[in-house]
């Protein structure tokens, strides 16, 4: 049943209960899984027994000639800052080692009821603070097509899973790039919806206003499957739009003849290694020969969007993460001596560097008399940043541009200058800025590692992004390319 | 030295819904520990607020009977600050000076106090949640902590410094309970810790800026609200006419021992770190949701006060007792469409029916009486069927049971003998029983006539109509009878 | 923009964070490197722009007034790292004293 593994649900959807039942497709996964983890070590906690019972049960609604929800027996793995219920949660952290959830997050929910079965939770940067999954603190995942390297952050270990075949499709948040950088380097379709699609209560906030949940997966036909049973609103989340849900899957035929791609020629510049500039215009040209009309734009902000979107997530962060103090769930230091001791010193112990650093930066970027200068200031070049994008939609349908400045680094390269791995989101940070759909599909290789090309899309047309990048797939066949260390 | 008081007013009221601020636990009070709690309140990771839309309405009630300005957009805040009964170490409120402002700002109340009317300005009017509660058990090394208050909806007024003493503030705590309790907003007490206030209390000289002011806190019902504010201003007097000066300063009122000290210093200013909070969109109040809110608001104290003094022709003082609470006056109103005898039904209600309330510490609301009842029992009093005397023993049967004045007087044969001929014999008998009262009365000392009527009552169990006997004796004496 | 040990310290006391003296150097070079770069938002005139505070341009967003179920207290005594009844156990909060 190895060879199972590794194909995508829309092709295997119409032979399930007749050339192979559920809890078939589900062991393959879990066999694969088990084999490859040692190496790849995407997973922070397997929940093999609970997708065997969870397969058994669907088997036996197909024998009993149900007809099954969209993603009936779907191996899916589930970033671990997603709550789920009885299952533990860490967010990759030492602070929620032992936190078990008495609820699902609304996707989580909607994924399950979908007929999805998870496989486990994914191992990610804490509290998805990075670029690269080192910050975990567990333990780094490694790429699965060259394990010295860094599968990307802070959804390496969803991204890492599908790579390898451990999981048919994962669940990731982006916040800055974390679900499209960390598809890119490990060579699978991430995508981050608008924000406001996706219901974002069961989430661990990071920043609030940037935050979107979102499917990885083997190619944008299955990404459409699951952004369709996650999307929508929710009334437990404010901020989750009220508006109807357009039918993903049907979106994706219709091809790109008259689609106006723009390139902004600053998402070209220094920076950008050249053989990802490569792989990125030839598959800009392949979407040309396509049909679609191609021409050049401007976002001249560019520049501002790091600093812009390191301050508000930095201050929302410090206020959401303020929360894991010892008090009522999750780790507390057994050297509290006092209130002040129990909140201090199980904050210390319980959160890593990168979390401290970006606490810190956050609280003092709202702290009084620096407010005015760096919170406030940050938000308005926000609004700067997103009449950049307006501007450029009422030229273009969708922005093509690279997804990562590199095609992968090493573990360990970045970690000692914060600056250079915050370095790596330049390209996707601004589209969370703007709070835009944005989709990363793999589009080449660079030293044997994948490259991503990146479109974005008009706030909640995920379906011309969807159409785009399918129509590219139909043309290309990067998607189907699959790691050494599957075929070994 | 002549100092001029400047007190102003913080108030936190609990707004009368069945669920918290930003999710659907329960409000209800005395569950128990952690039973009304849920991710939201709990702030558990991944969990989100959601507003509920009564508490921003009473808070527009609020807003509008507190003459407020309300603002046509208003958003949340994020304060920050470390507590353990604070879940998310934030608390989710309004601050004012931020883009937009909150719920409602520039209004004012009406107090008196001693015949001196005061315009209170509000400064602000806004919403937020509340937080847990700590109990602090007999072992002092551990403190525990309850979640089922978190979150429940919360008003703050503050009110601009305009108060000049202790009794006003009393007064106009009282008066806010009063207009919020009207509005049906809060029920606004203090003991019921459904309203809590601190107050910011200075000294100056007439004429001159504001003195440095001390927060006074721990304040747990009107009485120590007058109590705190009198023992600080004259703490600060003392201060200040000693030559020294006012430490501005958080001070702690000890119920017990009936002063105010200066809690623990702390190290420096607690810094908020106040921005808008992203998991809720601005609350926008169009015209027409204000108007729709304005049109369902009740009379107002005053305005009904005002109202019933005309209507009724009631006494200012009688008026203003009757307004108390809304369903005293409801009551009133109710008894004297019954029955249109306005002062008599307002007499019984100030006078017995309060009298009886107050002995068993209950509310109109409990009673089992009726408004239609009460205006009964007046009208058997006034088409002369029972006396007054005897009409009051009935008030309080009718209290005890719920049973109608008629009802009771059948059923113990009370009414009224206003037979003369049957007095006649009485009145006889009584002249003849005691002859001293009867020389002294014809001897022109007339107050021994009431003892004469008195025993006149005695011997009919007092059912005897006393003006009747009155006359009966007069004329049995050779009085006029006019008198 | 320099960040001295002394602010890192201030900002640690806020953000409940204890640091060794090590962390605290270290962290007062990083901030400060990171804020420099964070500086080039100066360089971006700003005057009369709206912040974006919110995401999305959507307002009045309510529940209805309804209670709906809690959690089993059994669920938030599980959660807590002690418990004594029902009750989440902190060390001794002290309130105001003399």
């Amino acid at each position: 049943m190895k060879e199972l593994v590794g194909r995508p649900y829309h092709e295997l959807r119409p032979r399930l209960g007749k050339d192979f039942s559920v809890g078939e497709l589900v062991e393959a996964y879990l066999q694969t899984l088990e084999a490859l983890e040692p190496h790849v070590r995407a997973y922070l906690t397997v929940t093999a027994e609970e997708a065997r019972q969870q397969a058994r049960a669907l088997d036996r609604r197909l024998a009993a000639g149900e007809s099954l929800p969209p993603l009936a027996g779907m191996p899916v793995a589930l970033k671990d800052n997603l709550c789920t219920r009885g299952v533990r949660t860490t967010c990759g952290s030492r602070i929620l080692e032992s936190f078990v959830p008495p609820y699902d997050a609304t996707a989580v929910r909607r994924l399950r009821e979908a007929g999805a079965v998870v496989l486990g939770k994914t191992n990610l940067d804490e509290f998805a603070m990075g670029s690269s999954t080192e910050n975990s603190g567990f333990f780094p995942t490694r790429n699965p097509w060259d394990l010295d390297y860094v599968p990307g952050g802070s959804s390496g270990g969803s991204a890492a899973a599908v790579a390898a075949g451990e999981a048919l499709a994962a669940l990731g948040s982006d916040t800055g790039g974390s679900i499209r950088q960390p598809a890119s380097l490990c060579g699978v379709v991430g995508l981050k919806p608008t924000y406001g699609r996706v219901s974002r209560y069961g989430l661990v906030a990071f920043a609030s206003s940037l935050d979107q949940i979102g499917p990885l997966a083997l190619d944008v036909h299955d990404c459409a499957l699951v952004l369709q049973v996650i999307s929508g609103h929710d009334p437990h989340d404010s901020t989750s739009v009220d508006l109807p849900v357009p039918d993903f899957a049907a979106a994706l035929e219709g091809g790109v003849r008259g689609v106006r791609v723009g390139l902004p020629t600053e998402f070209f510049g220094e920076g950008l290694q050249p053989e990802v500039r490569q792989a990125v215009l030839d598959a800009v040209r392949v979407l040309e020969g396509l049909g679609a009309r191609v021409e050049e734009v401007h976002l001249p902000t560019l520049e501002y969007a790091l600093p812009t979107y390191y301050l508000i997530a930095c201050a929302e962060a410090s206020s959401n993460l303020a929360r894991y103090d010892g008090v009522a769930y999750g780790y507390r230091s057994p050297r509290a001596r006092d209130l002040y001791t129990l909140y201090s010193r199980t904050r210390a112990e319980g959160f890593g560097p990168e979390v401290k650093r970006r606490i810190m930066l956050g609280t003092f970027a709202l702290s009084a008399g620096y407010y005015e200068g760096f919170y406030k200031k940050a938000q308005q070049v926000r609004t700067l940043v997103r009449r950049d994008f307006d501007r450029c939609f009422q030229e273009v349908d969708v922005l093509a541009a690279p997804t990562s400045p590199v095609a992968g680094f090493r573990l360990g390269e970045r970690t000692a200058d914060p600056l250079q791995m915050y370095l790596a989101d330049v390209y996707t940070i601004p589209v969370n800025l703007a709070g835009l759909p944005g989709i990363s599909v793999p589009c080449g290789f660079a030293g044997g590692l994948p490259v991503g090309l990146q479109l974005v899309g008009r706030p909640f047309d995920e379906a011309t992004l969807l159409r785009v990048a399918h129509a590219y797939q139909q043309a290309t066949d990067w998607h189907r390319r699959r790691c050494p260390l599957r075929r070994g | 030295m002549e100092f001029e008081t400047v007190i102003g007013l913080e108030i936190h009221v609990q707004l009368l819904t069945q669920s918290k601020m930003f999710c659907g636990c329960s409000t209800r009070f005395g569950a128990p520990p952690n039973t009304q709690t849920c991710p939201v309140c709990l702030g558990l990771p991944g969990s989100l607020p959601v507003i509920n839309r009564r508490a921003v309405e009473l808070g527009l009630r609020a807003a509008l009977v507190l003459n407020c300005t309300v603002h046509p957009t208003s958003q949340f805040h994020r304060k920050n600050y470390y507590y353990p009964d604070l879940p998310k170490n934030y608390q989710i409120s309004q601050y004012q000076y931020l883009e937009h402002p909150p719920l409602g700002t520039d209004g004012y109340l009406d107090v008196e106090v001693d015949g001196v009317r005061r315009r209170v300005g509000i400064r602000r009017v806004h919403l937020e949640e509340d937080t847990g509660k700590l109990v602090h058990p007999e072992d002092g090394t551990v403190s525990w902590v309850d979640y089922n208050r978190s979150g429940v909806p919360l008003m703050e007024i503050v009110t601009y410094p305009d108060l000049r003493s202790p009794q006003e503030a009393k007064a106009f705590l009282l008066k806010l309970r009063q207009v919020l309790q009207y509005a049906e907003v809060s029920t606004g007490r203090m003991e019921e810790g459904t309203l809590r206030c601190d107050a910011n209390v200075s000294l100056r000289r007439p004429g001159e800026p504001l003195g440095t002011r001390t927060e006074v806190k721990n304040m747990n019902s009107l009485r120590s609200v007058e109590r705190a504010l009198s023992y600080e201003v004259a703490r600060q007097r003392e201060v200040l006419e000693r030559g020294g000066a006012v430490v501005q300063e958080t001070r702690h009122w000890d119920e017990r021992r009936g002063v105010t000290f200066a809690s623990r210093s702390k190290e420096e200013a607690e810094d908020y770190r106040y921005f808008p909070e992203p998991d809720l969109v601005p609350v926008e109040v169009s015209p027409e949701w204000l108007e729709e809110i304005r049109r369902t608001l009740p009379e107002l104290p005053d305005a009904r006060r005002d109202r019933l003094m005309a209507q009724y022709g009631l006494s200012r003082y009688d008026a203003e007792l009757l307004v108390q609470t809304r369903a005293t006056a409801d009551f009133f109103e109710a008894a004297v469409a019954a029955h249109p005898s306005p002062k008599a039904i307002a007499n019984w209600m100030l006078g017995d029916l309060t009298a009886y309330l107050n002995e068993h510490n209950l509310e109109i609301e409990q009673l089992r009486t009726t408004p239609s009842q009460l205006a009964e029992l007046v009208r058997l009093v006034e088409d002369g069927t029972i006396s007054g005397r005897i009409a009051k023993d009935v008030l309080v049967e009718m209290l005890q049971t719920g049973e109608g004045a008629r009802s009771i007087v059948d059923r113990r044969g009370l009414v009224q003998i206003a037979d003369e001929k049957a007095l006649r014999e009485t009145v006889d008998a009584v002249i003849r029983d005691h002859p001293e009262p009867v020389k002294d009365v014809q001897a022109g000392k007339e107050k021994a006539i009431a003892f004469l009527v008195g025993q006149v009552m005695r011997r009919t169990q007092g059912r005897a109509n006393p003006a009747l006997v009155q006359r009966l004796l007069r004329e049995r004496l050779g009085l006029p009878t006019g008198s | 923009m320099r960040i001295t040990p002394e602010v890192v310290e201030r900002v640690a006391r806020l953000s409940r964070l204890e640091l060794t003296a090590e962390e605290i150097a270290t962290f007062a070079a990083q901030l400060s490197s990171i804020l420099e770069y964070f500086a080039r938002l100066d360089r971006l005139p700003t005057e009369g722009v709206e912040p974006t505070s919110h995401a999305l341009r959507i307002t009045n967003v309510f529940r209805d007034d309804q209670v709906t179920p809690s959690l089993p207290v059994e669920d938030v005594v599980a959660m807590a790292p002690q418990a004594h009844e029902g009750f989440v156990v902190v060390p001794r909060v002290l309130e105001a004293e003399e």
